[in-house]
């Protein structure tokens, strides 16, 4: 039983565990099995929430989805990239898996620029985290999303610079490992949040207005 | 794999005593240590509080304390015995014992684990100072909506509250995550996961627990924060939010939560019951397949705690059925330990008796706790006395005495010298004649329809005697806490030192000195059998206990390091560093926004400084060589 796998860690050790997995890899996928009842928390917060707000703005008056569409394909592609230097890494590739590694960041910044533009549209059309339910659980749930892209793009720059020279090399892939299963979750987490927001409830708030206005006149 | 240097600032520690060799340290013994101390700490702080709602309800219409003091004592109690006492006992033990008892060097990631310790240290400072910067948090230590908003709470204390909560959250999943994957991945070679002594196995469920839930409550806490900082509308009905919301995520953490109080305790009893009795535990497999389920089925019963709340017949029936089910795994636990002790040589020491304690009281605690199982039933006893007496039996009776039981065993263990058995018995019966006497009442006060939380009751209720007599008990724990104040003081000063293995025991941790030397094994052992250790000593049993005809003997030499020196992790301030990064992170969302000129966004400005502090932390402990040979 319980055969000692060998594994090599980042220092390029042999390393013996039980499972084969290296400590720092079985760290990442217990993390990430740990934030997926974190998103899973606030994602069921806005599905308990859905069509509560009692004023607007509603969804279908201020999602855009031809331009959040653009900015979930930049995301998907962001994977792409991370496929790809990992991929040049494994070869020994260096300095392509660098240059992908820093595509995966600079896509990164680009969704979340649309992120930031998405924000002030909503601000400007009267949609706050104070203004109804919609504005709380959006703002809350796709920011904390943001978050974690934010803190993504720092590790992923981090790890181009402190690799600067010479490492990326199939010795030490484990790092890029590791950041790519993080990236590659946020990701799939990013599917979950733009499925149920945008796509299942795009038009989420059509007919409140007059359902408000009839109730308005029976009440009065 | 670093080739940039960075500027660290601050050199490691080198000295292997004073004080910063404790802020640096990344020993698992010594962070177990620091665990322990202050959760015991805690425990008194805790006991005070409790003290001190004893003697207002001592006897009617008293008005010893405000009533507003009175909900903080409660609300703190509760929260202080299961965030800062408990669960970090708990942590104590797993610090301490899960790499000796798998017979590793130390945790997976030892600098994580003193960022864990330090995290829970900061946090707890930070939710406690509420008493001394305008009240402590007064809405129940499950604080529920909308009672929390600041319509209902004004101040700042629930915001403490809330946002002290969530820096514990960190810390225990920081070392939920690193007992997990110390679990899985650094066993002795040969110790399958059905060789593991059961306490590593409740570790594991319990930290799988933590890992899983933990989430949940750190979003309905951020979500309360938000609503009381920010504004937010999460539970705030005038926009339509549903208070009910925060029941189900709070109690989808609390029920889960439950079980990551006792499943530890549960632990313990079952590597002290067979060491006293013996004999092998009975049914071992049996005890860790009832555990694993109990923590899988803890997902499933958290609305037996809103059984009034009116989701509606469909879900309270299926909430009871689901409920009475997971008394049946427990039940096999229960029967597994009695069965261990049945026909063994009994040895009813300190530690034996808070073990048999711990059964008796957790039956009684379990029964109450079926009775309420059935939503009818729960009608008449939610909000009594009853389910405070019921919670007390298995968390006090249950829970603390299981610690109590686990200082008791590992005692000399940990410090090379066992604590006074005369002392210990006293202490333990004390503490169980007072534990009943405080807390056995309360199930005929709350049948009698007393409400919990209430500040003082009338008189001519017929609750006079009840209360009368649990104050009273109340003082008998304090006399039995002081008298293991004064085992503990007598032992520290008393020089006879105990054997490495003074109550021949079956497990690993058994087999080095004590107190274990840093590198824990010199060799790592080699392990053929479930109780290696036990058989290596008595193989003649081998047959007897386990009809296995295995051979286990001396430990094969396997050292990793090819018979070197062994080279253990530097010491770090980093861990320290990027806590109090985080704490402050986190304490900075308090009510000290300032506005950012031109705009009307509130900037949590301590947050800021918190995330730089932290961040240089993180730099820090990156770039920092994992020891000072550069780990080689």
């Amino acid at each position: 039983m319980a055969q000692a796998a060998v594994t090599q860690n980042q220092h390029g050790h042999i390393a013996d565990t039980n499972t084969g997995i290296s400590n720092r890899k079985l760290l990442m996928w217990v993390f990430l099995a740990s934030d997926c009842l974190f998103f899973g928390s606030f994602i069921a917060t806005y599905l308990v929430y859905r069509n509560e707000s009692l004023v607007g703005p509603y969804p279908n008056e201020v999602l855009n989805i031809p331009v959040t569409s653009v900015s979930t394909f930049v995301l998907l592609m962001s994977s792409l990239a991370m496929v790809l230097a990992l991929n040049y890494a494994q070869k020994d590739r260096a300095g392509l898996a660098r240059f992908w590694l820093l595509a995966v960041a600079a896509l990164g910044l680009v969704f979340l620029g649309f992120q930031v533009v998405e924000f002030m549209t909503f601000v400007d059309e009267g949609l706050t985290i104070h203004q109804n339910l919609f504005g709380t659980t959006f703002f809350i749930l796709t920011g904390f999303h943001g978050l974690h892209v934010f803190v993504g793009v720092l590790w992923l720059l981090g790890m181009a610079f402190a690799h600067f020279k010479g490492a990326l090399t199939s010795r030490s892939t484990e790092d890029l490992e590791m950041a790519g299963l993080y990236w590659h979750f946020v990701d799939i987490v990013w599917i979950v949040i733009f499925t149920v927001i945008y796509l299942i409830g795009f038009s989420d708030g059509e007919g409140i207005e007059t359902i408000s206005h009839a109730t308005a006149i029976i009440g009065g | 794999m670093t080739t940039i240097a960075f500027p660290t600032l601050i050199s490691r520690p080198t000295s292997y005593t004073g004080l910063w060799s404790w802020i640096g340290t990344v020993d698992h013994k010594r962070i177990g240590t620091l665990y322990g101390v202050t959760a015991f700490l805690y425990f008194l702080v805790g006991g005070v509080e409790a003290l001190i709602l004893r003697a207002q309800l001592a006897q009617a219409e008293s008005d010893l304390i405000s009533p507003e003091l009175f909900n903080e004592l409660f609300t703190m109690h509760g929260t202080t015995m299961v965030f800062l006492v408990v669960m970090p006992m708990s942590a104590a033990f797993f610090n301490w014992m899960i790499p000796l008892m798998i017979g590793a060097r130390d945790v997976a990631f030892p600098r994580l684990n003193a960022f864990s310790y330090w995290t829970f240290l900061f946090g707890s400072i930070f939710l406690n100072l509420s008493f001394f910067l305008g009240g402590a948090p007064d809405a129940g230590w499950f604080g529920y909506a909308n009672l929390t908003g600041n319509t209902y709470s004004p101040g700042d204390g629930v915001t403490f509250w809330a946002l002290g909560l969530t820096t514990l959250g960190v810390a225990s999943l920081a070392a939920a995550f690193n007992f997990v994957v110390t679990i899985l991945n650094m066993r002795a070679p040969g110790m399958g996961l059905m060789k593991m002594p059961v306490f590593v196995w409740m570790s594991l469920v319990t930290s799988i627990l933590i890992a899983l839930a933990m989430p949940i409550i750190a979003v309905a806490l951020i979500q309360l924060a938000l609503d009381r900082v920010w504004d937010t509308n999460f539970f705030n009905p005038a926009a339509g939010g549903d208070p009910v919301l925060w029941q189900h995520l709070f109690w989808l953490f609390g029920h889960p939560e439950v079980y990551i109080l006792i499943l530890p305790a549960m632990g313990i009893v079952s590597e002290t019951l067979p060491v006293f009795s013996k004999k092998p535990l009975f049914g071992y497999p049996a005890v860790v397949l009832a555990g694993a389920i109990i923590g899988f089925m803890g997902w499933f019963v958290w609305s037996h705690h809103m059984f009034t709340v009116g989701l509606g017949p469909a879900a309270n029936a299926a909430f009871a059925v689901s409920t009475m089910l997971i008394a049946v795994p427990t039940g096999v636990k229960i029967f597994n330990w009695i069965a261990t002790t049945w026909g063994g040589k009994l040895q009813l020491n300190t530690s034996m008796l808070f073990s048999l304690g711990f059964i008796a009281m957790f039956i009684i605690g379990g029964l109450s706790g079926v009775s309420h199982a059935s939503p009818p039933t729960d009608a008449q006893q939610q909000d009594t006395y009853y389910i405070v007496a019921h919670f007390h039996y298995v968390l006090f009776g249950g829970a603390i005495f299981g610690l109590f039981a686990g200082g008791y065993y590992w005692w000399p263990k940990m410090t090379g010298k066992k604590l006074g058995e005369a002392l210990g018995q006293w202490h333990f019966w004390v503490m169980l004649v007072g534990f009943n006497l405080t807390f056995g009442p309360m199930h005929w006060l709350g049948l009698n329809g007393m409400p919990r939380r209430i500040a003082t009751y009338a008189d001519g209720m017929g609750w006079e005697m009840s209360n009368a007599i649990a104050s009273a008990g109340s003082m008998l724990i304090a006399f039995g806490v002081l008298l293991f104040i004064i085992n503990i003081i007598r032992t520290i000063s008393s020089t006879q030192e105990s054997e490495d293995d003074p109550w021949d025991a079956r497990t690993l941790e058994w087999s080095i000195p004590s107190p274990p030397p840093a590198y824990n094994f010199a060799r790592i052992p080699q392990v053929k059998s479930l109780d290696d250790f036990w058989y290596t000593k008595h193989p003649d049993l081998l047959h007897d206990e386990r009809g296995e005809e295995i051979e286990v003997g001396e430990p094969v030499e396997n050292d990793t390091h090819g018979g070197g020196s062994i080279h253990l992790p530097g010491m770090s301030y980093y861990p320290f560093i990027t806590s109090l990064g985080v704490t402050i992170g986190v304490a900075g969302f308090m009510d000290i926004l300032v506005e950012v000129p031109g705009t009307n966004i509130q900037f949590p400005w301590l947050s800021a400084v918190g995330i730089v502090i932290g961040l240089w932390g993180l730099m820090g402990w990156t770039f920092e060589p994992v020891s000072e040979e550069g780990g080689h």
